[in-house]
């Protein structure tokens, strides 16, 4: 360990020399405290954020984990890299959990709110080094971002009025060139998924509400075809194959019975024993067996049903009789599953033989079991009357289907956010730099000492940019400067004026954001925001590490 | 970075240029083992376990030698996977996909060391990959003629796919009895319904395709061995179950004798024997001639059978019931009650016949054929395996070609044709990507370099005279490798599955593309072990 790292021990001594001990095991123990504890958490998280900042834009890099149980993750995705790479560092898991806040949140933007907060703590270091006291720093920043938080709003475009019961096909569009950019850094078909995440949201959204369930969306892969192979299957798809083989494999307007009660011989909770000692007991209890399946079976029938769903599995004789009786039935359906089968039939899922009624029965227009590859795998479609879908994701290798399912989550949550606040701002990081102008000029007129917090803060903001041009292949520092000029250069006009000037990633020959139709939403740029400042203030108020030499 | 140990200590990273390195070194590494594996003269490798020189596998299929092989490197392991899901999905072409995938990531190193951006290498490797499909689509037959000539090309495939292995020699004979088998099916692509079964002995010309099918079982002791319908016109009956035939157990759970002495224990064991003899009388009730069950049968029950003079086979397992219903028409039953509801198999004949030193069981003359039994006969354990391997690659694509008939031309036609369609798109860019598309292009052309190379031939020369050909318009021009010249590869009957071809091309470009993107590998501590676990 270096040498500003002071045992504990030697804190605290008696009169005769002998250490005071305070902490359990504390000779064992090491200490550091004041600016070095700090500029030691600042070099945590900045050397994290540096391995995501290659991540950044839609040219960015992905990175290959090899997790402690030898498995592969490629992955883009920030929260992802972060949660996989299995940090040590206190400061680092911080950062880990700033991300995942990001994903539940929003789940988008998980790379840029690391990236940023990497970036104020780097410019907090050198504020530091000038003599300023952290808190006044974690002030000045707090301000910065709600200026920052006032510029984007400022840039945001509404995009249909909030009580629109319709999509409009512009609308829709934006929807897709949203996606489309949450898609664009992950897979190289993004315009293709893009697509497909659009149609599975709106499939299941409540326009009344302006929200979208995404809970009724399923994601499924299958190793095979290719990433354009990905469709939007209209009801549930089971990994599961039909019990017998002789049950149909087709079964239109399926009634289904969902069951939560095995085809076994009921074992009641309570322990108990049931002790045969003659012949005619033996003989009822056999009988008694018997009836219970035919019983079973009986009261399926006599529901209505054509299909089985259920969670535990048959028995042989079971499984023969539903058969015979022209019954289709999947067993060891999980619970999660069995409770999308329910909504999207709109069936009850019923535990007891005795309750089962034809209302408690779910509809369904079809359920099919297809066939995939060469290995005779299975799964079952159950096309349901209510809107439940699954996306079902093909692609090369199980690495590229992983990382696509989680690309498609994330342009998904982007759509429902929209759907929800139909706001979008533009892309390219026009966000930041015109918020790091409008900060600045801010500097300019503050008098005390926040103007230097002000400044750095600008300066953070300038590194998503510079990143982004770095990652595409620009000269980050030329590129962010011409962007920059252009920016003024409207402000001068009008100092409110909404900017859509952006880094040019794609190399298409224009900065105009909006004419390259890369937009972002709203709340995840003020999260993005917030968040990191939120941390940043947090990392800068530590002043004492006590761990383990 | 300063201090900027946030990993564990035991984890490792590789940055950029190592990273691309690394990605490179493995995948090449990995690409260039299996290189001199493809085509119809490649090589063969052997694979020794880690455990010892005892199992030992001889073999010429991708899929089985990646699957073997314990890899660290992440890029390779990629790959492998590549091949894993080829084989899933098509059956065949696991070699090609890896090679291929190697060959577009040497080309991009070359690109990356000439200072072209890896974005660029991607999108042009995409737009590549576009235009050789819609070239090769193009150029697919869509085999929509007569039933005869699609058995004619799927003759062909299947001899395209046993050329580069054992089979080679007898390939005619199992091309035939392959695509015989497939047909069969009935458009079901479930391979489990044909059954391979091998025994030591004989020569590989011994083998055969069976009229009706045959179990691998033995006929319980004192039933009849060999059954016969007397009238074509009243075939035997037989049926298969899934029930337990050892003593018919109460299954509700805590159930317990107990008795008090000697005289009721022998009541209730009598019960317990009437029961199972009820059981049997019930399921003689069936009116049948023989009883197949996927459980054991214990020797009271076979007893009672073979009194009745009905054979019983016992153990028959999941995957001999399901084909046994398959081909005599019936129902799998575990509830015997309803005689009349129950769908009984039949056939005309089953009886015991002898493969070499074993005793099978043989039902001729069955209602229907979607299951069918291919007997491999070989000189010895590894050329038995190889040759299951060869043969169930071959039934593999032919099943998926009968459902998706299109087809296109094997022997480096199709790729000669992709190269030149990707080539002349190439031309047409004025953006960077051009260069990438060429190395594509490029990328296809030495597949054909490979498969002349494994041919002992001289590659220059006939990839040259290929290309020249392909360019001059004659766009069936592949290689003959049997007379060591350009031939017309549709006149050479070298004919492969389209689907397969379109996997092999997608699934490198995907597989290439991904693993180009990847800046920074990140090796995690590894977990650690319990001890005494």
């Amino acid at each position: 360990m270096s040498n500003n790292q002071q045992s504990l021990t030697m804190a605290v001594d008696e009169e005769t020399g002998r250490p005071v001990i305070i902490i359990r095991d504390q000779e064992e123990k090491g200490r550091i405290t004041g600016v070095q504890a700090i500029k030691q958490n600042i070099a945590a998280a900045k050397s994290v954020s540096f391995i995501l900042s290659t991540s950044l834009g839609p040219k960015g890099a992905d990175k290959i984990i090899v997790t402690p149980d030898s498995e592969i993750v490629i992955s883009n995705d920030g929260a992802t890299i972060m949660e996989q790479m299995d940090l040590e560092h206190p400061i680092a898991k911080l950062l880990v959990d700033l991300s995942k806040c990001q994903d539940s949140e929003i789940g988008d933007g998980t790379t840029g709110v690391v990236v940023l907060a990497g970036a104020l703590l780097d410019q907090a270091e050198s504020l530091l080094d000038r003599g300023i006291h952290p808190i006044r720093v974690a002030d000045g920043y707090d301000l910065a971002s709600q200026i920052a938080v006032d510029r984007v709003r400022e840039l945001s475009m509404p995009m249909r009025a909030n009580c629109a019961k319709d999509v409009t096909p512009e609308f829709k569009q934006f929807l897709v060139d949203a996606a489309s950019t949450a898609l664009g850094s992950k897979i190289a078909q993004g315009e293709k998924l893009a697509n497909v995440a659009v149609d599975a949201v709106l499939s299941v959204a409540d326009l009344n509400r302006n929200d979208a369930d995404l809970s009724l969306l399923k994601v499924k892969g299958k190793v095979g075809g290719s990433i354009e192979d990905t469709s939007l299957v209209d009801g549930i798809v089971l990994d599961k194959d039909i019990s017998h083989p002789q049950m149909k494999d087709v079964t239109p307007d399926a009634k289904l019975a969902i069951l939560t009660c095995p085809f076994e011989p009921p074992k009641p909770k309570t322990k108990y024993e049931l002790s045969i000692s003659t012949v005619e007991q033996y003989r009822s209890l056999a009988e008694t067996e018997q009836k219970f399946f035919t019983d079973m079976i009986q009261r399926v029938k006599d529901s209505g049903a054509n299909t089985v769903i259920c969670q535990w599995g048959f028995d042989d004789e079971a499984n023969s009789l539903l058969m015979q009786n022209d019954l289709t039935a999947v067993r060891w359906v999980g619970g999660e599953d069995i409770e999308a089968v329910a909504i999207a039939t709109g069936g009850r899922i019923v535990s007891r033989f005795e309750d089962l009624t034809p209302e408690k029965l779910g509809t369904a227009v079809e359920v099919r079991q297809e066939m995939y590859g060469t290995t005779g795998d299975h799964m079952i479609t159950i096309q349901g009357k209510r809107g439940y879908k699954t996306v079902f994701v093909r692609g090369s290798n199980k690495m590229v289907i992983e990382e696509a399912k989680r690309s498609l989550h994330d342009a998904m949550c982007v759509v429902r956010d929209l759907i929800r606040a139909p706001t979008l701002v533009p892309g390219g990081a026009c966000a930041e730099i015109a918020a790091s102008l409008r900060i600045t000029s801010v500097a300019n007129e503050t008098d005390d000492i926040e103007q230097y917090a002000l400044r750095s803060f600008a300066a953070a903001l300038d590194a998503i940019p510079m990143a982004l041009a770095r990652n595409s292949g620009l000269q980050p520092i030329e590129a962010v400067a011409q962007v920059k000029a252009k920016q003024l250069k409207e402000l001068e006009r009008d100092p409110k004026y909404k900017t859509t000037l952006g880094v040019d990633c794609m190399a298409r020959g224009t900065n105009d954001m909006a004419e390259q139709r890369v937009f972002e939403t709203l709340a995840s740029k003020t999260q993005q925001l917030t968040l990191a400042t939120q941390v940043t203030r947090m990392v800068l108020k530590i002043d004492d590490i006590i761990g383990q030499l | 970075m300063s201090s900027g140990n946030v990993l564990k200590s035991e984890a490792s990273e590789e940055r950029g240029e190592f990273s691309h390195q690394s990605t490179f070194i493995g995948a090449i590494a990995i690409a260039d083992m299996l290189k001199t594996t493809l085509g119809p003269l490649g090589m063969d490798k052997i694979l020794q376990s880690m455990s010892g020189v005892d199992s030992l596998t001889i073999t010429n299929d991708g899929a089985t030698i990646l699957s073997s092989l314990s890899v660290d490197n992440p890029a390779a392991r990629v790959l492998i996977n590549l091949s894993t899901t080829q084989d899933q999905e098509i059956g065949d072409g696991t070699t090609s996909v890896v090679v291929f995938a190697g060959e577009l990531l040497r080309m991009a190193e070359q690109l990356i060391a000439r200072g072209i951006p890896v974005p660029v290498i991607r999108e042009g490797y995409q737009r590549a990959s576009a235009a050789a499909l819609a070239a090769l689509t193009e150029s697919a037959n869509a085999n929509d003629g007569s039933e005869e000539a699609f058995r004619e090309e799927l003759f062909r495939i299947a001899m395209t796919t046993l050329s580069s292995k054992i089979l080679n020699v007898d390939k005619k004979f199992f091309a035939n009895m392959a695509v015989d088998a497939v047909l069969r099916l009935g458009g079901s692509t479930n391979l489990a319904n044909i059954q391979i079964i091998k025994k030591l002995g004989k020569t590989m010309e011994d083998s055969f395709l069976d009229e009706g099918f045959i179990l691998d079982k033995q006929i319980s002791v004192g039933c009849p061995v060999d059954l016969k319908a007397e009238d074509p016109e009243h075939p035997l009956r037989v049926l298969v179950a899934n029930t337990s035939m050892d003593a018919d157990k109460v299954k509700i759970f805590g159930s317990k004798a107990k008795v008090s002495g000697a005289t009721e224990l022998a009541a209730i064991e009598s019960e317990e024997r009437r029961r199972m003899r009820d059981k049997c009388a019930r399921i003689m009730k069936h009116d049948i001639n023989c009883f197949v069950n996927r459980q054991l049968v214990y020797n009271q029950a076979e007893e009672e059978f073979a009194a009745k003079g009905v054979m019983c086979i016992e153990h028959a397992d999941f995957d001999g019931i399901e084909r046994l219903s398959l081909v005599l028409d019936a129902d799998i039953l575990s509830t015997f009650d309803t005689p009349e509801k129950a769908r009984v198999g039949t056939c005309q004949r089953i009886h015991e016949i002898m493969i070499g030193e074993d005793k099978l069981i043989r039902f001729a003359g069955v209602p229907k054929n979607q299951a069918c039994t291919i007997v491999l006969r070989g000189a010895s354990k590894h050329l038995l395996d190889e040759a299951e391997r060869s043969l169930h690659d071959a039934l593999a694509v032919l099943s998926q070609t009968v459902k998706d008939r299109h087809t296109c031309l094997g022997a480096g036609s199709s790729e000669m044709l992709m190269s030149l369609a990707v080539s002349r798109e190439a031309d047409e860019r004025e953006d960077l990507t051009q260069v990438a598309m060429r190395s594509f292009s490029q990328a296809l052309e030495n597949i054909c370099f490979i498969l002349c190379e494994n041919a002992g031939l001289d590659a220059n020369t006939i990839v040259a005279k290929l290309h020249a050909a392909h360019a001059g318009g004659h766009k069936t021009a592949g290689i003959d490798i049997v007379n060591g010249c350009v031939g017309d590869a549709r006149e050479l009957g070298i004919v492969e599955a389209l689907k397969s071809k379109r996997q092999m091309v997608m699934s490198a470009t995907e597989a290439a593309s991904q693993l180009l993107k990847v800046d920074n590998i990140i090796r995690c501590a590894p977990r650690e072990r319990q001890q005494g676990q």
